[in-house]
């Protein structure tokens, strides 16, 4: 079907209009927000439906009511949760893990992806390929030799580091620097070399190139890796859950899991506002710095 | 006092040559063109003077001392880039201030050389702005202006305006030696482009495949080139390439072309050409130098017929396209010359500025 | 250093390499290897040691005083339950991926259809799956999956299906961990695929269309071809992250009901640490690695391929 109709007679009158636009495509347009709401209410379902639990008593999970409305919220789930001395605990070691493997990542990526990049040395492509062909031997490879291993590092020296949450800051760099390293790669990179050339002309030396050229450029990418690095942090399941037991030293995910179901018995009240508060953090990033964020996603892939 | 001498310098990448052992004194406030096809050097030769490669051989003096192993910063020498390379999260004040904020000189003094520079090169009102709002002349003229702040002994060009569209590069080529002309410092200027090489430079030095051809004022190159790269090179339209046989003729020389060309060598140049009897040679003479046959011909203006294959009407003037030899000839003729495609015509060579060729050797006679 | 050269300054025609050019070249090179280091350091002690570690684990006996060499290994080649997790591994990340993939690829069509505004606001909310921790997620579909109190099972009364078990029986858990992974894994591949779609030319598009191509030619004929390097990166990398799987099986059904959803990880897991047989679990997480490399050497070829296209 086409859009234009020439109306071969009457030529002076119908004039193509270009701005509207063909049946063909409205109907297009029609299905693609149809089955966009169809996935959207896919995804968008068990976040909401957290957030439907999260205001009922618990009166009203276990009554036959309907679980996708509340007909009495009430806040104290959420009172319980952040009055909980214990809760609390949990995101301040999430929150202290997280921002200290942030910190470490960008001071051992940023250097390294420099050097990378830009300045050559014996073994450094063999580097730049193999930092990312780290993830192949994945965490569920490697917890069990680490847990063995601080344990016997106990042994020798003495100094506990299992089940205290600084172990985390020691083992989740693992994940985050790769990946880190990797995105900042691309993104130096992709700086022309023009701009050191110039920068060595105006007689800078390798650091205030760094520091004052390249972190500013590169800047959205060093945005979207540290995106990166706290979300993997704050999300980390099977490391924490490994290696520290203590309430008191648990992260977050952890802490919920295992606390808020004792035993058999879950309460899902208290259990779905946990979850929720404890996705908090990086829904949050991701609502403010949104296209950091995919940024730092679509990067590696483009750039390759 | 900015005087840079180039002593034997070569240029290695792994086993190949890219700069064989070029010499070349360039004299404090000259203004310099490196010109030459792509691949001959040119770049290399001027990032080796700035210090952004190293150099496998030879040395680089300025002022009488060697800088071979004296680092970009310390060799007080700007540069202004193909690309620009202004750092994309300052503004132009910014840009321009950066070698001097590096150097920790003093906010006053700072000032008041990038006012001078934004004077200089009429950017005042673009201070404030990033590169990614400025235009492609525009951040060309920032980049210049971040090289004059640094007051440097050396400017160096490298090929500066062949991002620009055809028309912006006629008229920052022209702020570019006005610029000169303003702040006199010695600038070495790397183009491609022979007409900037001509315009520009006090003197041109011609390069190809990493060795110097000739060096001469830009007028000099145009008369008397030395071998045939640089008299196909230098001059828009290019010089004609003919086949020919010198024979003797008498006392004198005849320049055989084709079986119906044949031009009496001038008796001046006689002597010159005698030993090339025989040899392997080719006949050079510039469009400009073929024009249509007029009555009142002065001395070593040969005539012949050539039948007109294209005619190029330019307005100021009609190109004329011919066959000798098999050889297509450019001639430039009056606007109103009588040229018909298909028809004869009369055409008059310039013998004065005739060019022999010696095709073994590529030297010109 | 300069002053090695200096010396010669007068000395012309002569093709060196000075001593002093040789110090700079190693100290620019040894600045860049020291700021390497730490990431090297990084690598080699917290993952490619481990690694190896664990292969001597492997080999050790249950209270890891006595070596013995691949006994663990045939113990559980031995055991049904071993390659019960060989076999639901695999299906799981097959299954997975392929699902991901196909989610992805038609989600970022529509949001690519849709005019530009709007895929801003749609993309950032079809992502959140992706942004919300998985153990967090997770819960959510336990509780949605609660034997007595489904939510997706009361809707489904309401239509007339009987309620799902949908982590009580043996095939439903699958069905049901590979669902959450696929829910959790979706938007990724569809912002990358998306990614893609936009750095296709549209003159490609026109051309086609002329040619005279309907829709499902031009995506076979155009867009799956230019796409075909992020498909298939995007989908190794996502097949060895989802054969690692951890967190989902975890929480979902912890490997039940009788281990029928049991995967690498969360059986080693359950082995290893749970169960206090350090070796042993080392030695079902170490049979990742054999099927991780040949991802390994499907992705660096590829890589290779492409580096090689593009230059």
């Amino acid at each position: 079907m086409s859009a234009v109709t020439v109306d071969s007679i009457d030529r002076g009158a119908r004039r193509a209009k270009y701005g509207s636009m063909s049946k063909d495509r409205r109907w297009a347009l029609r299905w693609s927000y149809f089955f966009l709401v169809l996935f959207a209410i896919f995804f968008l379902m068990p976040p909401v439906y957290m957030f439907i639990t999260s205001l009922k008593t618990s009166g009203e999970i276990s009554a036959a009511t309907s679980p996708w409305w509340v007909y009495n919220p009430t806040l104290a789930n959420y009172v319980e949760l952040l009055t909980s001395e214990q809760y609390l605990t949990f995101f301040r070691n999430s929150a202290l893990v997280s921002t200290f493997v942030v910190a470490i990542t960008m001071i051992i990526s940023i250097p390294a992806a420099f050097a990378l990049a830009r300045m050559k040395f014996w073994g450094s492509t063999m580097l730049a390929t193999g930092v990312f062909l780290t993830y192949l031997i994945p965490d569920t490879l490697l917890f069990i030799p680490l847990f063995k291993m601080f344990a016997v590092f106990h042994e020798w020296t003495g100094i506990q580091l299992l089940n205290r949450w600084y172990v985390l800051l020691i083992v989740y760099p693992t994940l985050t620097v790769p990946f880190c390293t990797w995105i900042m790669i691309g993104y130096f990179a992709s700086i022309p070399k023009e701009l050191d050339e110039a920068a060595l002309m105006d007689g800078a030396n390798y650091r205030q190139i760094l520091f004052r050229v390249f972190i500013p450029v590169a800047l959205p990418g060093l945005i979207a890796a540290t995106i990166f690095a706290f979300t993997v942090s704050w999300a980390q399941f099977l490391y924490p859950l490994a290696l520290t037991t203590s309430q008191d030293q648990l992260v977050l995910p952890v802490g919920v899991v295992t606390t808020l179901i004792k035993g058999d018995v879950f309460s899902w009240g208290p259990l779905m506002t946990g979850a929720l508060l404890g996705a908090l953090p990086p829904l949050l990033i991701y609502a403010f710095l949104m296209d950091y964020y995919i940024a730092g996603l679509t990067a590696g892939a483009t750039k390759g | 006092m900015a005087q840079v001498t180039l002593r034997k310098v070569v240029k290695m990448y792994d086993d190949v040559e890219a700069v064989s052992a070029i010499d070349l004194d360039i004299a404090d406030k000259e203004f310099v063109v490196l010109v030459g096809p792509s691949g001959c050097g040119k770049s290399t030769t001027l990032r080796m003077i700035a210090g952004l490669e190293e150099i496998s051989g030879g040395e680089i003096a300025v002022d009488g001392d060697v800088v071979n192993d004296v680092p970009p910063k310390d060799r007080d020498m700007a540069m202004v880039f193909q690309n620009y390379a202004l750092y994309p999260h300052m503004t132009v004040y910014q840009n321009m201030s950066f070698g001097l904020r590096l150097k920790k000189y003093p906010k006053d003094e700072i000032d008041k050389r990038v006012q001078e520079a934004a004077r200089i090169l009429d950017i005042k009102e673009l201070l404030q702005r990033k590169p990614r709002q400025l235009s492609g002349g525009q951040r060309q003229r920032v980049a210049m202006g971040r090289a004059i702040v640094r007051n440097p002994k050396v400017f160096l060009f490298d090929e500066p305006l062949s991002n620009l569209d055809a028309k912006l590069r006629v008229q920052m080529r022209t702020e570019i030696k006005r610029v000169h002309q303003k702040v006199r410092t010695t600038t070495v200027y790397v183009t491609h482009d022979q007409v900037e090489a001509m315009t520009l430079a006090d003197r041109v030095v011609v390069m190809n495949k990493g060795k110097i051809e000739q060096i001469g004022a830009p007028n000099y190159l145009y008369h008397s080139p030395a071998t045939r790269f640089v008299a196909g090179f230098i001059g828009s339209p290019a010089m004609n390439f003919i086949p020919c046989k010198l024979e003797q003729a008498g006392d004198g020389l005849n320049v055989r072309l084709s079986d119906t060309v044949t031009f009496a060598v001038p008796a001046e140049r006689v002597p010159r050409y005698k030993g090339a009897v025989g040899k392997d040679l080719t006949f050079g003479i510039r469009p400009e130098h073929l024009t249509e046959a007029k009555a009142n011909g002065s001395k070593n203006l040969a005539v012949f017929d050539a039948g007109v294959e294209v005619v190029e009407p330019m307005g100021n003037e009609t190109m004329v396209f011919i066959s000798i030899s098999g050889a297509e000839v450019c001639c430039r003729t009056d606007p109103n010359a009588a040229a018909k495609v298909g028809a004869p015509m009369k055409l008059a060579a310039h013998l004065d500025h005739m060019h022999l060729i010696d095709n073994v050797t590529g030297q010109v006679l | 250093m300069v002053d090695a050269v200096a010396g010669h300054a007068r000395s012309v025609g002569v093709v060196r390499r000075p001593g002093g050019l040789h110090r700079f070249l190693r100290r620019k090179s040894t600045i860049a290897f020291l700021m390497a280091l730490p990431l090297i350091v990084l690598i080699a002690g917290l993952v490619l040691y481990p690694a190896l570690y664990a292969l001597h684990l492997a080999m050790l006996n249950k209270s890891m005083e006595r070596f013995v060499g691949f006994a663990n290994f045939a113990f559980l080649f031995k055991r049904e339950t071993f390659w019960m997790v060989v076999q639901q591994s695999c299906i799981f990340a097959i299954t997975a991926v392929i699902f991901k993939a196909l989610i992805g690829f038609i989600v970022a069509h529509f949001v690519h259809n849709i005019p530009a505004k709007g895929q801003r606001k749609w993309r950032g909310m079809l992502l959140i799956p992706w942004v919300i921790p998985p153990a967090m997620s997770t819960l959510a579909w336990l509780w949605l999956f609660d034997p007595s109190y489904s939510a997706i099972n009361w809707i489904l009364g309401y239509v007339g299906i009987g309620p799902i078990p949908w982590t009580g029986d043996a095939y439903w858990a699958r069905f049901s961990v590979i669902l959450v992974n696929v829910w959790y894994g979706a938007p990724f591949f569809l912002i990358m695929y998306l990614a893609a779609l936009k750095s296709v030319p549209e003159q490609l598009y026109e051309a086609a269309a002329i040619d005279g191509a309907n829709w499902w030619q031009r995506i076979w004929f155009v867009t799956l071809p230019m796409m075909r390097n992020i498909i298939a990166i995007t989908a190794l990398f996502s097949l060895i992250v989802t054969f690692a799987n951890f967190d989902i099986v975890k929480i979902l059904t912890a490997g039940g009901p009788i281990d029928r959803t049991h995967m690498f990880a969360t059986w080693a897991f359950w082995l290893g640490i749970q169960g206090g047989d350090i070796p042993l679990g080392a030695t079902v997480s170490l049979f990742m690695f054999p099927i991780l490399a040949v991802g390994a050497v499907f992705i660096l070829r590829d890589i290779h391929r492409r580096g090689n296209e593009a230059s």
